[in-house]
């Protein structure tokens, strides 16, 4: 299992992390960002794809 | 011994290009070769949070580093003064010779600078390194007067900083409205409306004639003769390609490393050199999304679709498709975040498609009847879907 966490204070809900790992982050109805604290480690590179792509670079995989 | 894949340029194009190398799996050695002292880092904040913050550090920029490239060579803090493309070398500032078996070229921009008749040093800035910002940090104290010349997104996001520390700040360009190019008349001038509605005075259709001041900056002189009084004075009029080490081989550097659709630089006759590669906003590329004309793209997701590409192809020695990234950027001014697809300064018209301008909106840009662009202030699953539009 991976842990990963966003830092809700930086991060602008621009939504870039949920085209590189859609099982872990979304955009909810209000356009606000959601995501899941923990993932398989199938999704390791997927959730490190998100971490770059962060304009705010408000994402960490907590290792 | 294997000779290594050498990059030049050690910031956010370096470092993803080397995590891609070792992604697609190529085993081999990697050397990254950098004039900054610094690891990689991301920029995009030195104009904004970072130095909105009470304290500018490396720490709170720097890229992570993983445990794929911790074998990777880094050369920070020396500059790449030549090469030799024939005989596969590039040479650094205190002489010593690297070969390489691939050169990747990813050493970026620089800012512009102004020469005045007066051309004073003490109190001017600019942003691009963060010992820029550091230094620009430590004088935007409240009630500064700031001066800012230009008004693109550098410019516009600095104003918005250094007035949120609550500084006097007065935004100079030569056009008639801020940010005009990157995103069209309307939602540039609601931008214009927000910032002012902030307290940023903006003087535009003036440029700076000269600078006052003996040992620093006192004020800056106008072209129309007006003199503005001033404590900080920053540049932020655009940037220029570092190509020069690049002179003297068969290469074509006007307005940036000219690259093929598989980013293979290109000799003068055309032809492409099958070992030099371009990354990042030092690159001239065609993208068919758009047409066939190579653009330089100064978009921070650039770089990284770059290096993807560039790694892959020498990892698996196959080029693939042709490179065609969808360019995205954003910016942050005071309450307003927007986010952006595609390339909107291409655009002769754009129109208003969701929401309302004074609120969250989105705008689509269009050259003739083709799609050029789409931005919007909030409204994000509106904009994030015009990604697939572009994927075709």
């Amino acid at each position: 299992m991976i842990k990963i966490n966003v830092d809700m204070t930086k991060c602008q809900h621009y939504g870039m992390c949920v085209f590189e790992a859609p099982n872990v982050f979304k955009l909810n109805t209000d356009d606000k960002l959601e995501y899941t604290a923990t993932a398989e480690d199938s999704e390791r590179a997927n959730v490190e794809a998100a971490v770059d792509v962060c304009p705010m670079q408000a994402i960490f995989i907590v290792d | 011994m294997t000779k290594p894949v050498v990059i030049v340029g050690a910031s956010m194009g370096g470092l993803r290009s080397a995590e891609a190398l070792r992604r697609f799996g190529y085993t081999g050695p990697i050397t990254v070769i950098g004039d900054e002292p610094w690891a990689p880092y991301n920029r995009p904040p030195l104009s904004k949070e970072v130095l909105a913050g009470d304290v500018v550090s490396h720490e709170t920029v720097a890229f992570p580093q993983r445990a794929a490239t911790a074998d990777v060579g880094w050369v920070l803090g020396r500059r790449v003064v030549s090469t030799d493309l024939e005989h596969n070398t590039v040479t650094t500032d205190d002489g010593e010779v690297f070969e390489y078996s691939n050169l990747i070229v990813a050493t970026g921009l620089r800012p512009k600078r102004q020469v005045y008749p007066n051309n004073i040093h003490a109190g001017r800035h600019i942003i691009r390194t963060i010992d820029d910002a550091m230094a620009l940090r430590a004088e935007l104290k409240p009630g500064v007067r700031v001066v800012v010349l230009g008004a693109g997104f550098i410019g516009c996001e600095t104003a918005a900083t250094a007035r949120k520390l609550g500084c006097e700040v007065t935004v100079v360009a030569p056009g008639t409205v801020p940010m005009l190019r990157p995103l069209g008349e309307e939602l540039a001038t609601e931008l214009q409306r927000r910032q002012e509605a902030e307290g940023v005075r903006f003087l535009l259709k003036r440029s700076v004639a000269d600078l006052v001041g003996e040992s620093r900056i006192e004020g800056v002189t106008l072209d129309d003769g007006t003199e503005l009084a001033c404590d900080v004075f920053i540049e932020a009029i655009g940037s220029h390609p570092n190509t020069e080490w690049l002179e003297g081989s068969d290469i074509d550097i006007t307005d940036g490393l000219l690259c093929n659709a598989n980013l293979r630089a290109l000799k003068t006759s055309g032809e492409a050199w099958s070992n030099v590669w371009g990354v990042g906003d030092v690159v001239r590329f065609p993208n068919s999304i758009f047409d066939e004309i190579p653009r330089r793209v100064e978009h921070w997701n650039i770089p990284s679709e770059c290096a993807k590409y560039v790694g892959s192809a020498i990892a698996t020695g196959e080029a693939g498709e042709v490179f065609r990234p969808i360019p995205s950027f954003w910016s942050d001014q005071f309450d307003v975040h927007i986010l952006a697809f595609g390339l909107l300064a291409l655009a002769d018209r754009n129109k208003l498609v969701e929401g309302a301008i004074d609120g969250d909106c989105v705008f689509e840009y269009y050259r003739g009847d083709k799609l050029v662009g789409a931005a919007g202030i909030g409204l994000r699953s509106v904009v994030q879907g015009y990604r697939k539009v572009f994927e075709g």
